[in-house]
């Protein structure tokens, strides 16, 4: 069930080929696109995080983002407090997001379905009013602003600096094609496959002698971690952190992402997180009405599509 | 493994499903719970898996006292079921079913790496071919006759290599030659695996059932050979006559 | 109905812009009162049949998405139509000034809208329990199979009660006009509150729905009294809490 038509050679290499092709984006491609496409890199990280948790571990959450937001967060501070190392300041994301996620995982997994969708809008909306609140921590509304790019050691040497649209373009990229490779071994391991029979059928499971709320925590607190990860990226990114990042409205978004692209398939929400930033910030150039567009599309293909473009594609 | 239940209570509202219900079932032994529609044999065996939490009572499991453990810690403890509704993973094939309960029995569901597992293929592939169901392979569930689900289902339920098996109605609806492979199946088990059976196809129950545990309403009415629950008048009188 | 419907805020808010529109064109609020719930009520009506039918057998999530994609639909309408800016509109004649009860001011406005809503819940308390169309929709909700089996029309039951629910988050949207700020995102703002009020009161109870308003309601005014800037996080923690302790909320059915 879970893209069996990647494992071959053919599929391997088209990919491949595409991965290339988007790392020799910073080359040809105007400014304003490889900005929109580093954005659409970043929200399709968002996006993965979400499938493993939607797709792979049938888990509606209408609170993702805030685990986004929480990894921005971390990592404005962090940078602000002068550390500028690469991986610290991705890390601290994703280990904020899941410590985060720990707490309220914990509680949220005790339900399910309607329930679990309020719980997890109760406690992003939580942390969004703490976001708005802490201001001695947070700066509130304002947010906190100013982040600093991160520093690598050898990019120093071969004079990269990621302040250049084109090098942190392809940081992003290269974090995107990490995720997706560590969420494709995680979806065909035997954890993957226990998650997805948790997901089929939780009762038989539990006949099975299976404690299937330990997995489930699993994958909320690693689907947490990966969203931290983005938000550290989008931090970054803007060089900003503000609580709308927290707002239940971008888990909204990131659910369009990945129903449009096509869930269990991890390459749908990449294709989803595109077409949604794209609507976002390309459309929004040319046409006014962007989010009307958008809605409708994602109502025709919630209503057409339940597959999502992956769906569209398997059936030609 | 013995499995065991005292003062088995289970209300919903008003409604008393089984009402002081006693049962002891010996390690090893094959009993059969028959009784009209209603009874409580469902509940009974939902209660006894941990499915259900009685209102009051106990359930004990392999001499534990098993009243508070979830269902999948009792699962772990060697109880396998079937249910009365074919409880499959319908978008998966036949074979990925069975794979999936011999990877939970062998708990091997924490590791992240994935690897070719021959052992497990090749137990999947014995385990279905035992089945009668080995053809079916790579059908998905969803799409099985009525029959095969049913098979399937107890094929899942022994791929965890329990040491005691709740079988709820598993002759439901097959046809004469599943229902000739599933009794065979279920008679070929060891010796020392404890079997409880619900069931309402009489022959299977004497075929394979050593005592007989008569529910009515909730209430056990009678529990002995199969002789002397045929000879109870209180049992003639529930079946009208149909034993 | 066993719906979740996102989309409900911005039946609010298309009631609250109808409000201004009528208001604007006849100066007249009472209008507004009764054209708003009734338009919305059709409007209701109509994504009923055609969008919402085919959503009941997909389960939650799909509702989720199908309404949410509405919202950002009709956010978007609402924008294009009347702008970004906030608007209002003033409280009809004669509900404008103060009234002193029982040795406190309390403004004719407010007392205005806690009458509506008592007749709001009165009617649907005793409207849900005591009336045939009220038995007719439990009993659709319960078991929509059996219910068709037994003769009710089950979708034609549905999409009045859609269209009845509509109608009423459009009269809350124009009851609301006068009072707050008409703005493109009042239906995310009303949305959540509601969405908590629904949850912690118990999913498909009416009387669990009249509780956690009250709860709500009055856990905010404390909550801003005493510690202003956690108001909204308050009614969060009571609402995770009482879902951790009772899952289907305080009145809710089992699910």
């Amino acid at each position: 069930m879970i893209l069996g038509r990647l494992t071959s050679a053919r599929n391997a290499a088209l990919l491949a080929v595409l991965a290339l092709g988007l790392a020799s984006v910073p080359l040809w491609a105007p400014r304003f696109w490889i900005y929109i496409a580093t954005q659409a890199l970043i929200f399709a990280v968002f996006a993965m995080s979400l499938d493993l948790l939607l797709g792979y571990a049938g888990l509606p959450s209408l609170g993702h983002a805030a685990f986004y937001g929480v990894g921005a967060y971390a990592c404005a501070l962090l940078a602000l407090r002068q550390v500028d190392g690469l991986f610290p300041l991705l890390l601290v994301g994703g280990v904020a997001a899941a410590i985060v996620a720990m707490p309220i995982g914990a509680l949220s997994l005790r339900t399910s379905g309607v329930y679990f969708l309020m719980l997890t809008l109760a406690f992003a909306q939580m942390l969004w009013g703490l976001a708005v609140n802490w201001v001695s921590l947070t700066r509130g509304t304002d947010g906190l602003i100013g982040i600093p790019r991160p520093t690598l050691v050898g990019l120093d040497a071969l004079e990269i600096s990621l302040y250049e649209r084109g090098a942190f373009f392809v940081l992003c990229l290269v974090v995107a094609v990490l995720t997706f490779a560590v969420l494709q071994v995680l979806a065909r391991s035997p954890f993957g496959k226990t998650l997805e029979g948790i997901r089929e059928n939780e009762t038989r499971m539990r006949a099975l002698g299976v404690p299937t709320f330990r997995y489930r925590f699993a994958a909320f607190v690693v689907a947490a971690g990966i969203a931290g990860v983005a938000g550290s990226l989008a931090a970054m990114s803007n060089g900003y952190a503000t609580p709308d990042l927290l707002y239940w409205t971008a888990s909204g978004f990131g659910l369009v992402a990945v129903v449009v692209g096509g869930t269990r398939s991890l390459i749908g929400p990449v294709l989803g997180a595109f077409v949604v930033l794209v609507a976002q910030l390309g459309l929004s150039t040319y046409v006014d009405r962007w989010e009307l567009i958008l809605g409708a599309l994602f109502i025709g293909f919630v209503l057409f599509v339940p597959g999502g473009l992956v769906g569209l594609v398997r059936r030609t | 493994m013995e499995v065991s239940a005292s003062g088995l209570t289970v209300r919903f509202g008003a409604l008393a499903a089984l009402n002081q219900v006693d049962l002891e079932v010996a390690a090893g032994e094959r009993r059969a719970v028959i009784g009209p529609n209603g009874a409580g044999k469902t509940t009974l065996l939902n209660a006894i898996a941990g499915e259900l939490r009685p209102t009051e009572g106990s359930i004990r499991l392999g001499g534990r006292d098993a009243t508070r453990l979830p269902a999948w810690r009792r699962a772990r403890l060697g109880l396998g079921r079937t249910f009365q509704r074919s409880t499959l993973f319908s978008r998966l094939t036949v074979a990925e079913n069975v794979a999936l309960a011999v990877r939970a029995r062998d708990r091997k569901g924490w590791r992240f790496w994935p690897v070719r597992d021959r052992p497990l293929e090749d137990e999947v592939a014995r385990r279905l071919a035992a089945g009668g169901i080995a053809h079916l392979a790579n059908r998905q569930a969803a799409r099985l006759g009525h029959g095969e689900r049913r098979i399937l289902e107890v094929e899942l339920a022994l791929a965890a290599s329990p040491s005691a098996l709740l079988l709820d109605e598993p002759m439901a609806g097959l046809s004469g030659d599943e229902r000739r492979t599933t009794l065979e199946r279920l008679g070929a088990l060891p010796d020392d695996v404890t079997v409880v059976i619900v069931e309402h196809d009489l022959d299977a129950v004497f075929a394979l059932a050593k005592r007989i545990t008569v529910l009515d309403h909730g209430v056990k009415i009678a529990d002995g050979t199969p002789t002397e629950v045929r000879a109870n008048a209180r049992v003639q009188e529930v079946y009208l006559g149909a034993i | 109905m066993d719906v979740l419907n996102l989309a409900h805020g911005s039946f609010y808010m298309v009631g609250a812009y109808i409000a201004y529109s009528v208001v604007v064109a006849t100066n007249s609020f009472w209008l507004a009162f009764v054209v708003a719930p009734l338009l919305l009520a059709l409007l209701g009506a109509a994504l009923e049949v055609v969008f919402f039918r085919r959503l009941y057998r997909h389960g939650h999530l799909a509702q989720v998405l199908l309404t949410f994609g509405f919202t950002l639909v009709f956010v978007d309408l609402v924008r294009a139509q009347f702008g970004p800016t906030t608007r209002s509109i003033p409280p009809p004649p004669g509900l404008g000034g103060a009234v002193e009860l029982f040795g406190a001011t309390f403004s004719s406005y407010s007392l205005f809208v806690l009458g509506v809503a008592i007749a709001v819940g009165a009617l649907l308390l005793l409207g849900w329990r005591f009336s045939r169309v009220g038995a007719v929709l439990r009993a659709g909700v319960e078991d929509k199979e059996m219910a068709g089996l037994l003769g009710v029309d089950v979708p034609r039951v549905f999409t009045f009660t859609f269209a009845f629910g509509a109608g009423l988050a459009g009269l809350a949207g124009v009851v609301a006009a006068p009072e707050f700020a008409i703005y493109p995102g009042m239906d995310a703002s009303v949305l959540i509150l509601a969405l908590v009020v629904v949850v912690l009161g118990g999913l498909g109870s009416i009387e669990g729905a009249i509780l956690g308003a009250l709860i709500v309601g009055l856990g905010y005014v404390i909550g801003t009294t005493l510690f202003p800037q956690f108001a909204i996080g308050l009614i969060f923690a009571v609402m995770a809490a009482v879902l951790v302790l009772r899952p289907s909320g305080l009145l809710g059915r089992r699910p």
